[in-house]
């Protein structure tokens, strides 16, 4: 019993605290940098330089923005070529369109303004002046305006090669439809597994090598389930997947690269994972609830159905949907099965083509023109957007299914 | 599937035959032969790990949950084996109640805790009364008359027991096996317990597992004490069985003796 070493033993557990707290502040370090990355690239100052000014649009002295629909469309027959007129005459009549819709083309095909330079938020909010001076200089004719490249427009708005108007809605549908259906395939099927595997299979050989199968699956990396949902649900079961054999789509053009094969490789995917976690809920019902279940003479079905599954509900759902997170941000496997990185028209249904969030963003990044990685940030926080709803709806879930055990 | 017999003309309530139970290959209990009396109460005492549980799970196949139980010889209810092929242990289940160490009442509500075995079990009359009567019947209506709506598990570790207890018998079973049912329980709780197993004695046939020997000789009609064998295999035997009085006076062996003045166990 010596007084130094305590003090040794003291220095010991402090030198260990300092470890923590560095490993804890590097975290901390890498989330800030990711956040500000991200919100660094989503607003700005844009120069805009439009093609003609909408002043000088006006007819007979009444402003662009006040003209009737008549009128709005004369200025945009005016200023644009007779076969793209004849194009957008043909995609909807412009009797059918309101006085607004045609407003909005003649913005993005007559005043068509283009982004002629932007600027990080860092450089925004620390070097405003110089930006104003090198704005005026080398951009004469454009404007500076604060841009949040988040907007209702972009949201709204389909994808497009000018990125003045694209937008993320196919993107974003595309992802919810994928995911949908993956929920719809793997939650069902994974929730009854995870009740065979824990409440009925008995504790033998088979049981356990599929249990350690199962266990492993949920590592293999998702590039194999891409390649896995190429092989069986786009090309063996395409006939299906395209929806030919339903009649939905033409045989001669369709092919299994659909929403319904990804929606499917996605359901494979998370579907170990649903039953990992859903397994863990069960195994977490108390014991004594089963026994008391049985000693009323109560069947197994009816303790299942009963007692067991009410009382992992919750944690099955937090489970279901974590790995819902983890689907939705997936890009690799989406890229085997063939999303398509550029479309511009929504998906109508299990059968369209598709491309989802991350595929968008991946796809603007890798654009030489550096306007489309602010697109990519406003996506970015689309995607985690997404993703923060789906964890907050978990927690909420979660505790309002708990009960007081 | 044969159903089980209505009526018998056994004397027995429940009895056992040459009963062994094995976990895997180690023989928990050797070769019990008990006649369980109807409407009595019958005490099952003995040392830690003598297999006293198991003997009470036995009768009514509760071990069969368990992986790897291997059961051998007979236990006839209403005359009938109920360890034959061809009998449904939920149909036994149903006949033999069933309440445990600790309060396990079902996250539900009062109500629902005693009116779902009836249920499941195809009950078809009022279920009102039903749930009254039980809770009457489980000395326990009066206190949570106001609260049939509350989560049963918001009632004290005592109520709680009770519910569980009213809970088994609203499916009216012949038999009601507690195993330790106050071993969680504060004196006070225990004592109503007690009053209560006394009460319900004169409709139900009653096992009880209990450490407590002060409780079994309350308690009891009649006492089964159990013991591990002296061959070193620490099988539990069944080591005498008689009138409780008869056997906390004036024990036959030397070994319940010695268990009943507290010098092992």
């Amino acid at each position: 019993m010596s007084a130094s070493n305590l003090q040794q033993r003291h220095r010991t557990g402090r030198v260990w605290l300092v470890v923590f707290q560095v490993a804890l502040l590097t975290g901390i370090v890498a989330l800030t940098a990711l956040l500000f990355n991200i919100l660094n690239g989503s607003f700005g100052y844009v120069a805009i330089e439009d093609t003609i000014a909408p002043q000088d649009l006006a007819v007979n002295g009444v402003p662009l923005e006040e003209q009737d629909k008549d009128t709005l469309i004369q200025v945009l027959q005016a200023h644009i070529s007779a076969g793209l007129f004849a194009r957008y005459e043909f995609d909807k009549p412009f009797a059918e369109r309101s006085a607004g819709e045609v407003y909005d083309l003649i913005l993005e095909r007559v005043v068509e303004p283009k982004f002629v330079a932007q600027w990080s938020l860092y450089e925004t909010l620390t070097n405003r002046d110089a930006i104003r001076q090198t704005a005026a200089q080398d951009f004469p004719n454009a404007r500076l305006e604060f841009r949040s490249w988040l907007n209702s427009h972009f949201l709204r708005a389909p994808q497009s090669s000018y990125p003045e108007i694209a937008g993320v809605r196919t993107a974003v549908l595309g992802s919810l439809w994928t995911i949908g259906i993956a929920v719809l395939f793997a939650f069902p099927v994974g929730v009854a597994a995870a009740v065979y595997l824990q409440e009925y299979a008995p504790d033998n050989l088979i049981n356990r090598i599929i249990q350690t199968n199962i266990t492993n699956l949920a590592g293999v990396p998702s590039i194999i389930y891409g390649i896995l949902g190429l092989a069986i649900f786009v090309r063996a079961l395409g006939h299906f997947t395209s929806g030919v054999a339903f009649g939905a789509s033409d045989p001669t053009t369709s092919n299994g690269r659909t929403i319904l094969s990804a929606g499917l490789t996605l359901g494979m995917l998370v579907l170990p994972l649903i039953i990992i976690n859903a397994q863990e809920a069960i195994k977490a019902v108390p014991s004594s609830l089963r026994q008391a279940s049985f000693g009323l003479g109560a069947t197994r079905w009816e303790t299942v159905w009963h007692h067991v599954l009410p009382n992992a509900i919750s944690g099955i759902m937090t489970g279901t949907i974590l790995a819902i997170s983890r689907a939705i941000g997936e890009t690799a496997p989406l890229v085997v099965i063939g999303a398509s990185t550029f479309i511009q028209v929504d998906p109508e249904g299990p059968f369209s083509n598709f491309t989802t969030l991350p595929i968008q963003i991946y796809q603007w990044t890798a654009r030489p023109q550096s306007v489309f990685r602010n697109l990519a940030g406003g996506a970015s926080l689309v995607l985690l957007g997404l993703l923060l709803t789906l964890n907050a709806t978990a927690i909420i879930l979660r505790n309002r299914y708990r009960r007081s055990l | 599937m044969t159903d089980i017999a209505p009526a018998a003309a056994a004397t027995a309530a429940i009895e056992s035959k040459d009963l062994s139970i094995y976990y895997g290959s180690f023989q928990a209990v050797r070769d019990v032969n008990l006649d369980i009396q109807p409407n009595r109460i019958t005490a099952i005492i003995g040392p830690s790990g003598c297999g006293k549980s198991t003997v009470l799970r036995a009768f009514n196949r509760m071990n069969e949950l368990i992986p790897n139980v291997n059961t051998t010889g007979e236990v006839l209810f209403r005359g009938q084996n109920i360890y034959k092929s061809d009998v449904d242990p939920v149909e036994v289940r149903r006949h033999i109640g069933m309440v445990f160490q600790k309060p396990n009442p079902f996250p539900k509500s009062v109500y629902e805790n005693v009116a779902w075995g009836a249920r499941i079990n195809g009950f078809k009359g009022n279920m009102d009364e039903l749930v009254h009567n039980s809770l009457t019947a489980a000395a326990l209506w009066d206190e949570v008359k106001d609260k049939l709506d509350q989560s049963g598990l918001s009632l004290s570790g005592g109520q709680q027991q009770r519910l569980c207890i009213a809970r088994a018998i609203a499916v009216r079973p012949d038999i009601i096996l507690m195993d330790e049912p106050c071993s969680a329980l504060d004196p006070i709780a225990t004592l109503r317990i007690e009053e209560l197993m006394r009460d319900l004695a004169t409709e139900y046939t009653i096992i009880i597992v209990t450490h407590n020997m002060q409780q079994a000789a309350r308690v009891s009609d009649r006492t089964a004490f159990f013991s591990l064998s002296d061959d070193g295999k620490r099988a539990g035997m069944l080591m005498e069985y008689g009138d409780t009085k008869t056997m906390f006076t004036r024990p036959e062996k030397k070994i319940t003796e010695d268990y009943i003045t507290g010098r092992f166990g």
